[in-house]
């Protein structure tokens, strides 16, 4: 009898528990009418969907978008952008000047400037940033950590056989730095508008061990002011970055040298679905996201949204890769593709409304464009004609297209990769199509040269014809493997020279020529548009400028 | 008992070193990796050596496993190269795994509070309106997808009932003690903050209840039915026990044992349900990173999660066959 008395106990501990379920569940029901969440955004605080979370908060290591759009709040580099445009404006230098050379470069600073911390921005603050940035150590060269000055500056204090653009900085007095560069460049000063190149607290870089990156076993980490003590001069401050929670928070800097921002607060949700972004946008939880499917536009537009449009600063291109088939090595064979593709009826079908069909591989903005190219219409039957005399009529190639992603110069990769096959077909090239996962294997592919034919693209970081044209042949063992064709290695000493040519006009006109040689002469690859990316917000969120280089600054933002 | 646990805890340990060595080549042997994943577009011949050499992948995998015991044993799991890059895969663990715990305890629950009694009138009235209509309700519940159902309640439920839909608390300040964001917001006595992550919860654990709901339902249904033909319940009603009495503590009682079987083997299903809810209310729990961490090949983060859900799983389902005991006196004797 005792023994069935405990267990009877135990039972009615169980009922106990049913019990205490039911009555959360009630709980739940009660709270559930209660006041709407999104009210509290009180105020002026903006709430921004981000696809991702920030890696860190110290610009100079950051490589990807969603870490530069928090970076970018509340940091300045020495000069920035003209909101909407890609045309460099003073920022925290007020002028600078170029020796003829174009290897000395004095930059006059803005005065009365404070960091969050308090401390005095000045000649020595500048130095003191290059300096840090020259003299990386360990895993702060590591191509993952400090891509940004590894592609732009080249190499480090201590990496002889790597030699680095920059060479010196030096404080004349407090408002003026003078940098010496080891040889000219287009890239200069524009470059230092990255937000990979703002200006830090010194002291809190010091006091925060901010070059302290580790490799830790198979990934880096990063030290404190990476993590919890970004200093900047911007218009906004970091607050706190919630984890737990993926949100992130910046508020207003009171002390702020410019026009101060009107926003109290800047609130980034992580939110890491696209499906779940745009609802969240119509729940009213978000007052924007960034880059919404194409396809979502008018809808978005219909409810009453600003889809704001960003002029196209990117490039689609159908690439070659020379490696595998000998046929394509020969120029007839890669014009026959360009002659293949109906770039109209793509640009109309699947891109969103203010595309364009690109006639090189650059959008029109940037430095050294050539506007006198005109994009080769569509001619099946000049295809088939220029295959025939390479006697490559029976030419099969394998075509190789990316899922699970979208970029910003590709919404839908397979209806595009659909479009160009049916064409390509049509003038009778046999293709071997298949996919792979963008992170699962399709990248690896394209850069071991596995497929003759992929769909990549690229985003500008800035406004001069090197990031473009000079990032994707100034190389021989480049994707498109054009070290196989003599040509290769001239189009690439042709870039290195344009790009060290310290005369603005003459570069610009060496650029112009290069990419007329470029679609005439080599065609390594064919362009195939550029596409306008946009970033959706509530209409009642003003003074946000879209950006051709996604520099959208909020300090300029209001709500309602 | 003391010794089976410890049989069972130490065969965990053979599990989690096989499974970890299995993983751990199965993961690298994904096509792509976290080298292309991390330099997209911008990768250079030479970049991408260096990064691999970096992350020490261009050792043999033998040597990379090796050495990733010997850190492992030290607590060292490796940091995250996609999920949160530069925290340690331990954090990232620690940091989500509460918002899943909190999570999948709230499905349990509206499974267990609606499910049984569910289960046991539909037994009791077998056949009727009731036992019908409940027995199809549970056949959608299996059989309707649950990241489908977690649109309809989003687009349809949070709406008209005010509910959030994203993530597990708005931007308010909160303050962090367990990472359980109810606990905490009762601990600190901020009760705004434990009302806001309650309602975070809500619609999430609705969606995701319903796969053990239906599962529980049934059993419970099934075994009720069992124990009410037995002939011990014949002989309690006709020795004249009420009615309550009989349903506690012979019929309920005996039903049980399957339905506690069937909670604990329902856990390895509501971390795969976690995986789709979490993703589509952005939910940033253990299952937001697995699919996270997938896309871009986060080997550290993938691994230690995987084998933690692993030994999640296995450690539930021994308090499982531990809790037989309490349910069922006659198995304690063994």
């Amino acid at each position: 009898m005792a023994h069935s008395r405990t267990a009877r106990r135990r039972w009615t501990a169980a009922i106990g528990l049913t019990g205490v379920a039911a009555l959360a569940l009630s709980a739940c029901a009660e709270s559930g009418r209660t006041d709407d969440p999104g009210a509290g955004q009180v105020g002026g605080t903006l709430t921004f969907g981000a696809a991702g979370a920030p890696k860190l908060f110290d610009p100079f290591y950051a490589t990807d978008g969603e870490t530069f759009r928090v970076s970018r709040q509340m940091y300045e580099g020495l000069v920035g952008f003209k909101p909407g445009t890609a045309e460099v404006e003073p920022a925290l230098a007020t002028k600078w000047d170029s020796s003829e050379d174009g290897k000395t470069w004095t930059f006059t600073l803005k005065e009365n400037v404070k960091f969050h911390d308090d401390s005095d921005f000045n000649a020595e603050a500048v130095c003191f940033n290059f300096d840090r940035w020259y003299n990386q150590k360990g895993a702060g060269q590591s191509d993952a950590v400090s891509q940004y000055w590894l592609d732009n500056f080249g190499g480090f204090a201590d990496t002889p056989d790597k030699p680095s653009l920059y060479k010196s900085c030096t404080a004349k007095d407090a408002k003026t730095a003078v940098i010496e560069l080891n040889e000219a460049t287009s890239q200069f000063p524009s470059v230092l508008g990255f937000t990979s190149f703002s200006i830090s607290s010194p002291t809190a870089l010091k006091q925060y061990d901010a070059d302290n990156v580790v490799a830790a076993g198979d990934s880096f980490t990063y030290p404190a002011y990476a993590n919890e003590h970004p200093t900047g001069t911007g218009p906004f401050k970091f607050s706190k970055f919630d984890k737990a929670n993926n949100v992130v928070e910046l508020v207003r800097n009171d002390n702020y040298h410019g026009t101060k921002a009107k926003l109290d607060k800047i609130v980034f949700r992580i939110i890491p679905d696209e499906t779940a972004r745009k609802q969240a946008l119509e729940a009213g939880d978000i007052d924007g996201y960034d880059l919404p499917n194409a396809a979502d536009w008018p809808g978005l537009k219909e409810k009453g949204f600003n889809v704001a449009v960003r002029p196209a600063f990117n490039v689609l291109y159908l690439g070659i890769n020379q490696k595998n088939n000998p046929k394509l090595q020969d120029l007839k064979v890669r014009q026959a593709l360009m002659y293949a593709i109906n770039r109209d009826q793509l640009v109309k079908s699947q891109l969103p409304e203010g595309a364009s069909v690109a006639t090189q591989f650059m959008p029109s903005t940037v430095d050294g464009y050539n506007k006198d190219l005109k994009a080769v219409g569509y001619d099946p039957e000049k295809a088939k004609a220029l295959l025939a005399e390479a006697g490559a009529s029976d030419l099969t190639l394998k075509f190789f297209w990316p899922t699970e992603v979208t970029r910003p110069y590709m919404p839908s990769p397979k209806d595009i990769q659909a479009a160009i096959a049916g064409d390509l077909e049509k003038a009778g090239i046999k293709l071997e199509v298949s996919s792979k996962p963008w992170n699962g294997g399709y990248l690896t592919d394209v850069d071991q040269g596995i497929p003759d034919l992929f769909m990549l693209g690229w985003t500008g970081d800035n406004g001069t014809a090197h990031n473009w044209i000079g990032t994707f042949f100034g190389r021989t063992d480049n994707r498109f493997n054009t070290g196989a064709s003599p040509w290769g290695a001239e189009l690439a000493a042709e870039l290195a020279a344009a790009s060290s040519e310290p005369d603005e006009t003459k570069r610009s006109d060496m650029y112009v020529e290069l990419n007329k040689k470029i679609m005439e002469q080599y065609l390594p690859a064919i362009p195939v548009s550029h596409s306008p990316p946009a970033l959706v917000l509530k209409s009642d969120v003003k003074g946000v400028v879209p950006s051709p280089l996604t520099d959208e600054r909020f300090g300029q933002a209001s709500k309602g | 008992m003391l010794r089976y646990t410890i049989r069972r805890l130490i065969q965990l340990v053979g599990v989690v070193l096989v499974l970890s060595l299995l993983l751990f080549a199965w993961l690298r042997a994904l096509p792509g990796g976290p080298v292309s994943a991390l330099l997209g577009e911008r990768s250079t011949p030479e970049s991408r050596e260096a990064l691999t050499k970096q992350l020490g992948l261009d050792q043999p995998i033998f040597v990379q496993y090796v050495k990733f015991l010997g850190r492992a044993l030290s607590g060292d799991f490796g940091v995250s190269t996609g999920v949160q890059p530069g925290d340690s895969a331990l954090d990232i663990f620690l940091q989500r795994f509460p918002a899943t715990i909190e999570l999948s305890a709230l499905a349990i629950l509206i499974a267990v509070a609606v499910g049984i009694p569910l289960g046991y009138m539909a037994a009791k009235r077998r056949g009727g309106w009731f036992d019908n209509i409940s027995v199809g309700g549970s056949l959608l519940g299996v059989a309707v997808p649950v990241f489908f159902l977690a649109y309809v309640l989003k687009d349809v439920l949070s709406s008209a009932l005010g509910l959030p839909t994203e993530g597990r608390q708005d931007a308010i300040n909160a303050t962090r003690v367990t990472g359980f964001f109810v606990l905490d917001g009762v601990l600190t006595q901020e009760w705004d903050a434990a009302l806001n992550a309650l309602e975070h919860l809500i619609l999430p654990a609705v969606a995701l209840a319903t796969i053990p709901f239906a599962v529980v339902f049934r059993i419970t249904r099934a075994a009720v039915l069992d124990v009410l033909d037995e002939d011990f319940v014949r002989t309690a009603e006709s020795k004249g026990l009420t009615a309550p009495t009989i349903r506690r503590r012979h019929v309920l009682r005996n039903a049980m044992l399957p339905v506690v079987t069937t909670i604990g083997l329902q856990t390895g299903a509501l971390l795969a349900g976690a995986v789709l809810t979490e993703k589509v209310f952005s939910f940033a729990g253990v299952g937001q990173a697995l699919a996270i961490g997938f896309e871009r090949r986060d080997y550290p983060v993938l691994l230690l999660l995987i084998i933690m859900a692993t030994i999640v799983y296995v450690v539930v389902n021994l308090l499982v066959d531990l809790s037989y005991a309490l349910i069922d006196p006659r198995i304690r004797t063994r």
